[in-house]
């Protein structure tokens, strides 16, 4: 496919082992996602979807090629770089201690806000989340549903143009789920690029148009989502997982 | 940055308030330890200087000596001396050392007297053959059997050694009063006048202890003054379980890959932590040297007074703490949970503190252990505390202390550096 739109991300000749692992995770690795798009990463446990965002957000750095970031290379200049994207990790990367407004006071200063902005953001977050009427208790005596929403809000608390969200809605219930995946096409729709990565097959085909699939560390199909399934002449994203996965276990150790 | 800097102070004081176990960890149980090792080892001191220690006498001499050996123990001033009957077995020597009536037991031989006396003699005329005097036909006597000292086992060795010294010397009392009679009683066939016989044995030199100090600065030694800054000390590297068990926390919560792609560097939440665990250490110093002063004497204790050169304290506790934030910085960013942090950090402060003259002087140390005591933050930390509490130095005394504080924190501060740039944190 190619790619003619401006990019958002660019993966280029990515090459990346982890230390001590004598095997390349990733060699050669190509991919470009243009601005504006709703991209679907996926593939079996350990293929290698966590390391990819997480060289694609600076937490790695690749031995070989590059990551580009709206032009920005990766790596270099990393403050300049890093308020170009906002991160939703799978863990609930936040202080467990803290009420939702306390953590988006600190986050928001971290992703550079001034403390008007920071307080304006925080209230509108809230209010979209549903997270008004807990604001002020402490997130530990959240559900995991409340959870992913607050890890949700800090990722997002500084509009950021390109948001990595690694299984945004795993554990949630159908009304969370439902509300996140609402916000995620509504800040789309503003603009946002979204890299999305999940198991929920279902889930991502209501939010991606664009997906990779990824096995053994290399991707092995991307392109349009109905344009795939046209071209396998499969019914859905988990039917074209699976034939193109096989259906035994994948152990990730 | 001040703005980040500011949000991320308010976050880890918020953070820190809600550990209620790091606070009790960071300030109870430093002012529990510091009294209970005070009130110890005031009743220590006490036991020896106030109270006395009960000491059972077995007496199965008959003879003159046996009482005057007696009585020059109970002289002596650090023993309650409770007589046992003569028939007194050792088994029942030792019964009564096991119910704690007594800590000590002394057994004086039946043929006590006579075997002194003997040996008196012998010494005596010894002594006129050598003046060249004729005296009694020298009789070859044979040695004294030794007193049996027993003792409770709980009684510590330094204990121990001074009550045999003490023993020892009524024993030699007792000796050189009859070796003196029995020459005096050769040379003049008549008894050693009474007045005459106190005055050659009681005319030793006095001893005067006088605590070395500096300009004129005098200042007391008891348990309090060594015990309050030898526990603040303690109590600011015990930060260690909270600050450190924070780090973990922030590495493995997630946080931390969160603060990873924010676009300001993990150095400023360094710093911020730095500024508020200083803070508290501060607190922790405040509030123990507070308690020495106003909360001790109410509870029998000596009151602790603070050095004259209240600018150097400051200095030190300031110096120190920031020592002991940065021990604590770089367990936290080397250790991988939680467990390996709180584990880790406790057991090494116990060693710091041990090897670093805390708990035993490190004067008293010997070979490897006492160069190490060079290497752990706490032995600067209380030489330099010795030296403005104990003898009222001033700053220029503490410099060097403070240096090599200094120097260990820097130390401290490139290793964790390093450690952060090994794990890609900043």
């Amino acid at each position: 496919m190619e790619v003619t739109a401006p990019l958002a991300i660019e993966v280029k000749n990515l090459g990346f082992r982890y230390p001590g692992n004598p095997d390349a995770t990733f060699s050669n690795l190509n991919l470009k996602i243009p601005k504006g798009e709703r991209f679907g990463l996926f593939g079996p446990n350990g293929a290698g979807k966590t390391t990819l965002i997480s060289l694609m957000t600076g937490l790695l750095s690749a031995d070989e090629g590059h990551v580009r970031l709206l032009g920005r290379e990766v790596g270099r200049s990393s403050n300049k770089v890093n308020r170009l994207f906002g991160f939703v990790p799978q863990e609930f990367s936040f202080y467990q201690e803290l009420s939702p407004v306390e953590n988006l006071q600190f986050f928001g200063a971290w992703s550079g806000l001034s403390g008007r902005t920071i307080r304006k953001r925080t209230e509108e977050l809230l209010h979209i989340l549903g997270l008004e009427e807990v604001k002020d208790k402490q997130v530990q005596k959240f559900s995991g549903g409340m959870k992913r929403r607050v890890n949700l809000a800090i990722g997002v608390i500084h509009n950021p143009a390109i948001l990595f969200l690694d299984e945004p809605t795993v554990g949630v219930d159908v009304q969370t789920r439902h509300a996140i995946i609402d916000y995620l096409l509504e800040l789309n729709k503003n603009g946002t690029t979204l890299v999305y990565t999940s198991h929920q097959l279902n889930e991502a085909e209501g939010l991606c148009r664009q997906v990779a699939l990824i096995d053994n560390e290399k991707v092995i199909a991307r392109g349009d989502l109905n344009q795939l399934l046209k071209h396998y002449q499969e019914e859905s994203l988990e039917h074209l997982f699976l034939r193109l996965t096989g259906k035994q276990y994948r152990n990730d150790v | 940055m001040m703005f980040k800097l500011k949000a991320t102070i308010i976050k880890d004081i918020r953070v820190l308030l809600r550990d209620k176990v790091g606070i009790a960890l960071m300030f109870i149980m430093p002012i529990i330890l510091v009294v209970v090792v005070t009130s110890i080892q005031n009743s220590t001191f006490q036991l020896i200087s106030k109270n006395k220690l009960p000491i059972l006498i077995c007496n199965k001499d008959t003879g003159q000596a046996g009482a005057q050996l007696v009585k020059a123990i109970d002289k002596i001033g650090m023993f309650k001396v409770l007589k046992a009957g003569a028939d007194q077995n050792e088994k029942l020597m030792a019964d009564a050392m096991h119910q704690k009536d007594a800590m000590l037991g002394v057994v004086i031989p039946a043929d006590f007297s006579a075997k002194v006396s003997a040996k008196s003699k012998s010494i005596a005329g010894k002594a006129l053959k050598s003046f060249g005097l004729q005296g009694d036909s020298i009789k070859q006597a044979g040695d004294i059997d030794p007193l049996n000292i027993y003792y409770n086992p709980v009684l510590q060795e330094s204990m121990r050694l001074s009550v045999e010294g003490a023993v020892r010397s009524a024993l030699q009392l007792v000796e050189s009063r009859e070796t003196l009679r029995s020459l005096y009683f050769s040379i003049n066939e008549k008894q050693l006048p009474e007045k005459l016989e106190n005055e050659m044995l009681n005319n030793s030199a006095g001893i005067n202890e006088i605590p070395v100090s500096k300009e004129g600065v005098h200042v007391a030694p008891n348990s309090t003054q060594h015990n309050v800054p030898a526990w603040t000390i303690f109590a600011m590297f015990f930060v260690v379980i909270s600050l450190g068990g924070s780090v973990v926390r922030e590495k493995v919560s997630g946080s931390f890959i969160r603060l990873k792609t924010l676009p300001t560097s993990y150095l400023v939440g360094l710093v911020s932590k730095q500024i508020v665990y200083l803070g508290v250490t501060l607190l922790q110093a405040a509030v123990i040297f507070s308690m020495g002063i106003w909360l001790f004497p109410f509870i029998g204790l000596p009151a602790l007074n603070l050095p004259s050169d209240l600018f150097a304290l400051v200095v030190v506790t300031v110096v120190c703490g920031w020592c002991a934030v940065s021990y604590a910085l770089c367990v936290g960013v080397f250790a991988q949970t939680h467990e390996q942090s709180n584990g880790f950090g406790a057991v090494s402060i116990v060693i710091l503190s041990t090897i670093g003259g805390l708990m035993v002087p490190s004067f008293a140390m010997q070979g490897m252990f006492k160069s190490a005591a060079d290497i752990s933050p706490m032995h600067w930390a209380i030489q330099a505390y010795y030296s403005l509490f104990l003898e009222g130095g001033k700053l220029g005394d503490v410099l060097n202390y403070i240096l090599s504080l200094l120097l260990i924190t820097l130390v401290l501060q490139f290793i964790t550096f390093l450690g952060l740039r090994r794990k890609n944190l900043i």
